[in-house]
């Protein structure tokens, strides 16, 4: 099960796109995994043969559970599978639980996992007071001394994002320290140090119980983001007389398919700046700012039940203006539709938010972990604006940064808003 | 704990814990008429453990009584004349023999006070060796005043340092009610300094022994010294110990105890009695009901081996808590 975000724990397969057997190659299409917040296409990242399918579909497993098993293509035997980490999974079936309907649907509507609750009843099954009970004792428990988890609270630390270093993994006070301290940019859970999260049970998530699911991981995210990062805010108002004069003639010479909107000016301009300021476009890990090789930009994308999600588009720095519109299009009609390909939800290097199509004027956003910068962009609208000393209207819109003041200062993220300025006067060389 | 220090120049004299006990017997025998002593083998013999040694022929035999072979007999002979207005100090050679009189201790010293109303207080002391480490074996090395700790209407005191063994006697004789006082064998040869600064010491509080961060050894009587060695040990490998004595089993000072733990988080009990129903355990309960929140490792604790106690040297050290045994749980109460 790969990560697709900074911010998923675990992910249900819904199904397989290949059968056993199936040649595959790097970056084909195999499965459709289902997170908290959407549905996504994982993309395979060996080439070899499918021997075995580990997971069935259906089936709800920690990050880092092997799924199936590739066998490496070509002569040389290799000397085993190349397979993620070894996490154990506990993943069961959700029919090998033995419960009835109405305890099933119980655990539904409380957003219990039936494969952890211990069942009493006769032969081990699971009966409607252990769901309750369940449901009274919360998700998984974590190890922690009482004095560790009294910081937590009054240090607004999350338990569960912290490891412990305690005998039976215990969170220790010193841990919980660590995590609200300057230390507390390390997401302590898999990754950066290639750590295993613990075994977590695996949990089977319901349709019913999937708003929820989507609120909690925004809200994880977000929190962390608020708790760890010292926003900054700049905004300026750039004038898009010229780039919107340049879209029009350039759009009048084009059949409607092909044509532009603002959103792919300002994306591309943005991707630009970003560029040429490489200290906004990167991440925060371990107490340092590590800078992005490229620029991927996540782009929000409010979903029509309610939550958003960033999928990032690649290299729209070097694409062309129509590559950026179509790029744009598809992206959101498949994060609507709820088909992201993995590759597009891995860690994006900056993001922007539009709600200028909201109607609102403009937007300071919060930074996504571990991210160290968040565009804000509003409303492209008429306003008035002095032009050589007399009063034009002209169509503006004002560009917001939010910034990491760990990674970055002021003068840093006003060199990018000029930036961004600058280039939108010159439509003609994005 | 309360000290109460002495206006004049009183300079620190060197002692053993037996002279300070011997010390502190004579100022009571000399300040109070009512005072006598009394137990088998107290008088002529100088006391089991010589503690008593030369005070018969100060105070004479009215006031220095050898009693029979009975400690149910002279238990409540004492108990009898703490009723009719004296003073009794009563000395039982061993805790082990104490049993043949706890009928007494528990069912008329204890009780009197509330079954007459208030009418009737006991103003007894009565002193007892205990503890294990001296070959002595299955019948004479019990450490059962954590038992004691258990009866409401005596207090159970174990002065386990040189100005307690001076001191406590005073403070106990001045109590109104019956008071235990428990000596460890071991602690007999102790010598060291007596702070001639201290003339009293309350009764009431436990002691902070040597101040720490890391983690809290609780301990009391006999176990003391094993605990400051043990905080030695591990000063080395940087782990900071705070050694509390408890010197009262009866009541017990929470306050101290929940205050280091406080400081420290970690705490470590030792106890030379068994570990199953013990005086370590209730020290246990008590801080996890009162500061389970200032918790962040498992309280641990270092008691005797629960078997009856070995005869031969090697196994009677195997059975005993040691220096050893408590840097270990410290360790692991650390790690």
């Amino acid at each position: 099960m790969p990560s697709l975000g900074a911010d998923m724990d675990e992910g249900t397969l819904v199904e397989w796109l290949v059968t056993r057997g199936a040649e595959v190659a790097r970056g084909d299409v195999i499965a459709v995994v289902e997170t908290a917040k959407s549905t996504i296409e994982v993309e395979c990242f060996e080439s070899g043969t499918v021997t075995e399918f580990l997971i069935e579909p259906g089936t709800t497993v920690a990050v880092g559970t092997p799924l199936a098993v590739i066998a490496p293509a070509g002569p040389t035997p290799a000397p085993g599978p190349p397979v993620p980490l070894p996490v154990p999974a506990e993943a069961v079936p959700a029919e090998a639980v033995p419960a009835t309907p109405l305890v099933r649907h119980q655990a539904a509507v409380e957003g219990v996992s039936l494969q952890a609750v211990h069942g009493t009843g006769r032969g081990g099954r699971i009966r409607r007071a252990d769901v309750a009970e369940a449901a009274r004792s919360g998700p998984a428990r974590v190890i922690a001394s009482p004095l560790a988890r009294r910081l937590a609270e009054s240090l607004g630390v999350d338990l569960s994002t912290v490891r412990g270093t305690g005998s039976r993994g215990a969170v220790k006070a010193d841990d919980v320290r660590a995590a609200a301290g300057t230390g507390g940019g390390k997401p302590a859970r898999r990754g950066a140090v290639g750590e295993p999260a613990g075994p977590r049970p695996a949990a089977t998530q319901t349709p019913a119980a999937r708003p929820a699911g989507d609120r909690l991981a925004i809200a994880r995210l977000m929190s962390r983001a608020k708790r760890e990062i010292p926003h900054y805010y700049l905004s300026t108002t750039v004038d898009l007389a010229a780039a919107l004069e340049w879209m029009h003639r350039r759009n009048s010479t084009l059949p409607v398919t092909e044509r532009l909107v603002p959103a792919a000016l300002l994306l591309k301009a943005v991707a630009r700046a970003a560029r040429e300021v490489p200290e906004l476009n990167g991440h925060w890990r371990e107490d340092r700012f590590v800078p992005a090789a490229g620029v991927r930009l996540g782009t929000a994308v409010s979903l029509r039940g309610g939550g958003l999600v960033a999928p990032a588009l690649a290299d729209v720095d070097r694409m062309p203006l129509a590559d950026v519109m179509a790029a744009m299009k598809d992206l959101v009609l498949r994060a609507r539709r709820g088909r992201l390909r993995a590759s597009e939800t891995a860690d994006p290097t900056l993001t922007v938010t539009n709600l200028g199509d909201q109607g609102v004027e403009s937007v300071l956003g919060v930074i996504y972990p571990p991210q160290v910068a968040m565009v804000g962009l509003g409303r492209v609208t008429d306003r008035p604006v002095a032009v050589d000393g007399m009063l034009a209207v002209h169509p503006t819109v004002t560009a917001t940064l939010s910034a990491d003041h760990r990674a970055s200062d002021g003068a840093t993220g006003a060199r990018f808003l000029t930036a961004l300025d600058r280039l939108l006067q010159h439509p003609e060389d994005l | 704990m309360n000290t109460r220090q002495s206006a004049g120049t009183a300079e620190a004299t060197r002692t053993t814990y037996r002279e300070a006990l011997r010390e502190g017997l004579r100022e009571a025998l000399r300040q109070d008429d009512r005072v006598f002593l009394m137990g088998e083998d107290v008088g002529r013999y100088g006391g089991c453990f010589g503690v008593s040694l030369g005070l018969l022929e100060e105070f004479g035999p009215d006031r220095i009584r050898d009693t029979p072979l009975s400690e149910s007999a002279f238990v409540g002979a004492g108990i009898g004349a703490a009723l009719g207005g004296m003073r009794p100090v009563v000395e039982i050679m061993t805790v082990n023999f104490s049993l043949l009189a706890l009928d007494q201790i528990m069912n008329n010293a204890a009780t009197l006070l509330h079954m007459s109303g208030g009418q009737l207080n006991v103003p007894i002391v009565i002193r007892m060796t205990t503890g294990a480490g001296r070959q002595l074996a299955a019948q004479h090395s019990h450490s059962l005043e954590g038992w004691y700790a258990h009866i409401p209407g005596i207090r159970v005191l174990t002065p386990a340092t040189l100005d307690d063994a001076r001191h406590m006697l005073a403070a106990a004789l001045a109590d109104p009610d019956p008071v235990l006082l428990f000596e460890h064998g071991s602690l007999y040869n102790a010598e060291g300094v007596l702070d001639g600064t201290i003339d009293a010491v309350g009764l009431d509080s436990a002691s902070v022994r040597r101040p720490g961060t890391d983690v809290s050894v609780i301990t009391y009587g006999g176990s003391l010294p094993k605990a400051l060695a043990a905080a030695e040990t591990l000063a080395e490998d940087g782990i900071s110990a705070e050694v509390v004595d408890l010197r009262s089993l009866r009541p017990l000072d929470d306050a101290t105890v929940l205050e280091s733990v406080a400081r420290t988080h970690r705490a470590v009990i030792v106890d030379e009695g068994w570990r199953s129903g013990s005086i370590s355990a209730e020290v246990m309960a008590r801080i996890t009901e009162q500061s389970f929140y200032e918790l962040d490792a498992p309280l641990r604790r270092v008691c005797s081996q629960e078997v009856p106690m070995p005869y031969a040297r090697q196994l009677e050290e195997a059975a005993l808590p040691q220096p050893a045994s408590i840097v270990a749980a410290a360790r692991k109460a650390v790690a």
